[in-house]
């Protein structure tokens, strides 16, 4: 664990899933995020709001390293998930992004069948060899994403024909599959209309039971309904971090309070 | 009257048009341009094109009529002694006349007789361009002086001028799509006649290639057998070997810069390989004769492998070299298309690069990829010079790569160069094999087209 004090609400009531201490990004020279300290508590929805281009997607690349892709992107500080570095150079990249998963804002099943896109990341991972087994965790993967019953019928035909809606759904599920701890969700809700996205909120909130879930969305309403705890970032700093509620109700800092009552942003 | 002067002359007036018209559309206007539907240099622009579209168009009619009236005018007025003539030695005497009219060198002088008729050609060709030159002035004048007319502030210069455009552009189109038209006309017929002469089916699937024909008839072997499936056989041979050469080469090479390499060693890596597709094909050839062949007759010799100087094996390898570049680019160009969001939605599984690439990249790049090896293929069909100079003429039935094959194009050129009559089965045969060929690629470039297009409208 980090020696670093903390400021009182940095810190949730659950224990902390994802650990970060003092992160730093930089896109070639420009940096991105100053000195972020968060935890992610276990088992519960942590929203990442603020204003556009203030760096949550940056932060949550950082979570599961989708940041290694990008050319030019340097990553600073630790950040630790069940206590483990993973910027650890002995660090698996590819066994930490089956602990982390990933949900896009852009829905992006792969031109592949409902059934291969769920079974791919089992696949890769050498999970589920048989053919009962592949099935088995297609059915749970697609049921707890709530897309079972619609897509039954169906899972031979191609991902990209779903709606946008079953598609995001389907990248849920196609994350699940692969039985992470913790799924990163960037915007998910995006791209969807409001019935679509009140399934994918009730979802978040039912998939809260097995895992741990990183949410960054520019909807107040939604942060409001699916955490329980919101960050509040801005030009690259995290400048405020507490339960939902009361950063809602009643946030410390005015540029928080400027933010989520629309003034600016 | 030279035609270079009357084109000169034409271009001139109507240049002369523009600026009279954009004159009059500022006097109509009393200066107050605002006041004008269109902007004056539409007004000249319109004015001009009255000028000299319809004075082209006349042009090129006069100009193709005008010999055929000419060479009336000259068969009118043969001597009597023309009935008794061969009328291959006529035909040639026309010819001499003609050319001689035009300023062309002839060997021979005029004969006495055939005087009043070289004369009457000459005198119907001046007539006739001075009858062409007025009538060019006419139209002109017509036509610009009823552009002039209309020019007026109501008058839509803009749009009519658009509509004009619009008509040089679909006259542009038409003249490249009616050559070729014409190329594949011309294909068709000189074929027909060929199956005149060869049964279809003979010439298909008969394994016999040798297209000598004799001069005389009492010479021996005087009928060649025009059986192509040596030819076709050895084309697919040679396309086959290319082809292993350059799918493999080509598609690391593109997955390689598509997906590993930096933008900078990318924008670097792939304009230097598609030079490989702007050297001249008789580089390759004689790169393919001189360096490759030898080498693969030493390799051969070495294990004790009999390999012939001139090889498929030589010749297409040097062509796989060549269409490397079709495949690359191509492909290059479809794995980028794939987009970024799938394979970050792989690496976020937990797929490594090579796992992204094989199982997510690949297959929806797939048909693009196809694509591209199919307009190789077509390439690598069609390619002649490689061949010639490094397969050899020999036309074996065989599928042994060290041996000497010969392909479609190269008995072309075989059959074509020299002189040759054009009315034997030996030449006509090459018009047969041009059309085959011709079917072959066309078909292979749409299935190919298709497939690339289909794939394109997925992600756009
Ligand atoms: N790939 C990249 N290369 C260079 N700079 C980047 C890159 N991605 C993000 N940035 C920069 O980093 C900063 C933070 O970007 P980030 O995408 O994290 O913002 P965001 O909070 O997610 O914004 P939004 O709400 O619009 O998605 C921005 O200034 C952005 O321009
Ligand atoms: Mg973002």
């Amino acid at each position: 664990m980090s020696a670093v004090e903390l400021s009182p609400d940095a810190v949730g009531k659950n224990a902390p899933k994802i650990v970060a201490r003092g992160v730093n990004v930089f896109y070639g020279s420009a940096q991105a995020l100053k000195e972020v300290d968060l935890d992610v508590g276990e088992h519960e929805v942590t929203a990442l709001i603020g204003p556009s281009g203030c760096g949550k997607s940056t932060f949550l690349r950082c979570l599961n390293r989708m940041n290694d892709v990008i050319e030019g992107c340097r990553v600073e500080g630790r950040i630790e998930l069940d206590e483990d570095d993973i910027y650890d150079r002995q660090l698996d990249v590819v066994q930490l992004r089956a602990r982390v998963g990933m949900v896009f804002q852009k829905p992006n099943p792969f031109p592949k069948s409902v059934y291969d896109n769920i079974a791919y990341g089992p696949r890769i991972h050498g999970v589920g060899q048989s053919k009962s087994e592949m099935d088995e965790i297609v059915e749970t993967s697609l049921t707890r994403a709530g897309l079972w019953n619609e897509v039954k019928d169906r899972l031979q035909s191609p991902g990209t024909g779903l709606s946008g809606g079953q598609q995001q759904r389907l990248c849920i599920a196609r994350a699940i599959a692969v039985n992470p701890e913790v799924i990163l969700m960037d915007e998910p809700c995006s791209a969807l209309d409001p019935i679509a996205t009140a399934r994918i909120e009730e979802l978040i909130d039912e998939l809260r039971q097995n895992f741990t879930i990183v949410i960054v969305t520019h909807s107040m309403q939604q942060a409001a309904r699916v955490s329980q705890r919101t960050a509040f970032f801005h030009l690259g700093n995290l400048v405020e971090v507490g339960d939902t509620e009361q950063i809602f109700t009643n946030p410390r800092d005015e540029r928080t309070e400027g933010y989520i009552t629309g003034r600016f942003g | 009257m030279n035609v270079l002067t009357i084109l000169v002359v034409m271009v001139g007036l109507s240049v002369a048009g523009y600026y009279l018209g954009t004159r009059q559309a500022v006097g109509v206007a009393g200066g107050q341009r605002s006041r004008l539907h269109s902007l004056p240099s539409y007004h000249g622009l319109y004015l001009a094109s009255w000028v000299l579209l319809p004075a082209v168009a006349l042009l090129i009619v006069w100009l193709i009529v005008e010999p055929h009236v000419a060479e009336q005018a000259l068969i009118a007025n043969l001597p009597a002694s023309v009935e008794q003539m061969d009328p291959n030695t006529l035909r040639l005497t026309i010819g001499d006349i003609e050319a001689r009219a035009l300023g062309g060198i002839v060997g021979r002088e005029v004969a006495p007789e055939f005087q009043p008729a070289a004369e009457a050609y000459a005198a119907t060709l001046s007539i006739s361009r001075w009858l062409m030159a007025a009538c060019l002035v006419a139209v002109m004048a017509i036509g610009g002086l009823l552009a002039f007319r209309s020019i007026g502030v109501e008058m839509r210069a803009r749009n009519r001028f658009e509509r004009i455009a619009e008509v040089i552009m679909i006259g542009a189109a038409t003249i490249a799509i009616l050559t070729t038209v014409g190329i594949i006309l011309s294909l068709l017929f000189e074929t027909a006649r060929f199956f005149a002469e060869v049964p279809f089916f003979e010439f298909l699937f008969g394994l016999q290639w040798s297209p000598q024909t004799a001069l005389r008839a009492d010479q021996v072997g005087s009928s060649g057998s025009f059986g192509a499936i040596p030819l076709f056989a050895g084309t697919l041979l040679i396309t086959l070997i290319a082809l292993c050469v350059a799918v493999p080469i080509g598609l690391f090479a593109a997955i390689y810069m598509s997906e590993y390499a930096t933008p900078r060693i990318r924008g670097t890596a792939k304009p230097i390989l598609e030079i490989l597709a702007g050297v001249p094909t008789v580089v390759y050839g004689f790169f393919a004769a001189l360096t490759v062949a030898p080498f693969f007759r030493g390799l051969g010799q070495s294990i004790g492998l009999d390999v012939s100087s001139e090889s498929a094996l030589a010749a297409g390898s040097v062509m796989g070299i060549m269409i490397i570049p079709f495949v690359s680019s191509l492909s290059d160009d479809v794995m980028n298309a794939v987009p970024q969001s799938l394979r970050d939605g792989a690496f976020a599984l937990g797929a490594t690069k090579s796992e992204t690439i094989r199982q997510v990249i690949l297959p929806a790049a797939l048909p693009g990829i196809v694509g591209a090896v199919l307009l190789a293929t077509s390439r690598a069909i069609g390619e002649t010079m490689i061949v010639v100079m490094a397969a050899g003429l020999a036309a074996n039935l065989t599928a042994n790569p060290l041996e000497a094959v010969t392909t479609v194009t190269v008995q072309i050129v075989t059959l074509l160069v020299g002189d040759q009559e054009f009315d034997s089965a030996k030449t006509l045969a090459a018009f047969a094999l041009g059309l085959v060929l011709f079917v072959v690629t066309l078909c292979l470039n749409i299935f190919a087209l298709h497939i690339v297009r289909k794939y394109r409208e997925k992600y756009d």
